[in-house]
């Protein structure tokens, strides 16, 4: 009897689920997507927090990106995004958390808060601006003098699958000017190229949103 | 002549008293067992911008860690460094469901800080009904049962938070609310709570 294939549930637009995207891609684990839509009142129980994504293993239900891929990383060992050194592990988990936690979220809240009527557009904006210029110095900062073709070294890793996202959101959505942080730019287009990281952009997804006519 | 090899030094934590991330990765380091040196930063004096620590934490957050040469920011990366650096007392399970759900239930709990009390009551409400809702099958004596894991070691300061900063009605949270007990009763846990540390200002 064939295992089941895992169920993602994810967002096109989702930088989150994007992550996932990713991280799936590079380990060549094949599975089935499922929308979620931002008022689907049935997803709640799979996730209690409502947030997307989520990832149904069998009989394991992991929510949140880092939670996801970290377990992807145990049970999906090819392609590991994280190395064995510590101090370049404590790195990929830092830029990660950076993202995850003092970025992507605080953007979120900025955009919701838009869309909610408590933010005028141009305070919106102001506001993830802020957030995505101070996390982006900051991941600048710990990437002092790199060389390496991503971000801790010469093969894509944990900080580049959640850096991959990040940048495309301030890039197609914010109107971020990439030149300011010149790792980043390098890296972007770089991951531009990967076969795995296209596969998993929000217009390859199958609820995208179609084009403006 | 050949010297004794110096002994390793402290790991050296740079932490506020009253930060629930710093508090975090205090309680980690007590379970562990890991004699430290705390170094203080003065977020109110704005300390967290200084030069030499913006060099250890460019997003001028604490808690930030120098072990040896390795330099690390953020409560998430430094909590896992710990485990496997120092791996008594793991604070992660072998079993892949079960890791799941401790990291799972840490992520949840990211609450803005700096924000407006009633905007954080309502993000807090929101991760606490979602975690009560997932653990309430499984708590034991702590959140995954009898032994603490990593899932406690963010929870906790989480709820101190909550409870002494922001007037949480924890009845709302029972299980949350037991948990609570337990931790200011267990103690590596009492030991970094954020008035016992060298930085808290002394009571009138």
């Amino acid at each position: 009897m064939a295992a089941m294939k895992p169920v993602l549930y994810s967002a096109a637009i989702s930088s989150c689920s994007y992550r996932v995207r990713i991280a799936l891609s590079l380990k060549g684990v094949e599975y089935e997507y499922r929308a979620v839509e931002w008022n689907d009142t049935d997803y709640e129980k799979i996730n209690p927090i409502k947030y997307v994504p989520a990832l149904q293993d069998g009989d394991i239900l992991v929510s949140d990106s880092l939670a996801i891929i970290l377990y992807l990383e145990d049970k999906y060992p090819q392609h590991l995004l994280l190395p064995q050194d510590l101090k370049r592990k404590a790195l990929n988990l830092q830029i990660a958390s950076i993202v995850c936690s003092s970025i992507q979220p605080l953007q979120c809240y900025a955009v919701i808060g838009l869309i909610k009527g408590k933010l005028g557009p141009d305070e919106s904006l102001q506001i993830v601006h802020h957030y995505i210029d101070k996390g982006f110095r900051a991941i600048e900062k710990l990437l002092e003098g790199c060389d390496s073709k991503f971000a801790t070294g010469d093969e894509v890793q944990l900080a580049d699958v959640f850096l991959a996202p990040q940048i495309h959101a301030g890039v197609t959505r914010f109107d971020i000017d990439m030149s300011k942080y010149p790792h980043l730019e390098r890296f972007y287009k770089a991951y531009m190229e990967i076969p795995a990281f296209q596969a998993a952009r929000p217009e390859n997804q199958p609820d995208a949103p179609s084009p403006p006519q | 002549m050949a010297s004794a090899e110096a002994p390793a030094a402290r790991p050296i934590l740079y932490s506020y008293w009253r930060s629930s991330c710093s508090h975090r990765v205090r309680i980690a380091l007590n379970l562990k067992g890991i004699d430290y040196e705390y170094r203080a930063v003065n977020l109110l004096k704005g300390e967290q911008s200084d030069p030499e620590f913006m060099k250890l934490n460019p997003m001028k957050f604490v808690p930030a860690l120098v072990d040896g040469d390795a330099v690390i920011g953020d409560s998430y990366a430094i909590a896992l460094y710990l485990e496997d650096k120092y791996p008594q007392r793991p604070l992660l399970p072998q079993d892949l469901k079960k890791k799941a759900l401790n990291i799972q239930r840490f992520i949840e709990q990211k609450v803005g800080t700096g924000e407006s009390i009633p905007w954080v009551q309502q993000q807090i409400d929101r991760g606490f009904t979602a975690v009560e809702n997932m653990i309430k099958g499984c708590a034991g004596k702590f959140a995954m049962g009898d032994e603490v894991q990593l899932a406690d070691v963010f929870l906790a300061p989480q709820i101190f938070a909550a409870v002494t900063r922001y007037q949480t009605d924890m009845s709302n949270y029972p299980t949350l609310a037991r948990l609570h007990g337990q931790y200011m009763t267990h103690p590596a846990f009492e030991a970094a709570l954020p008035d016992r540390q060298p930085d808290a200002p002394s009571s009138g």
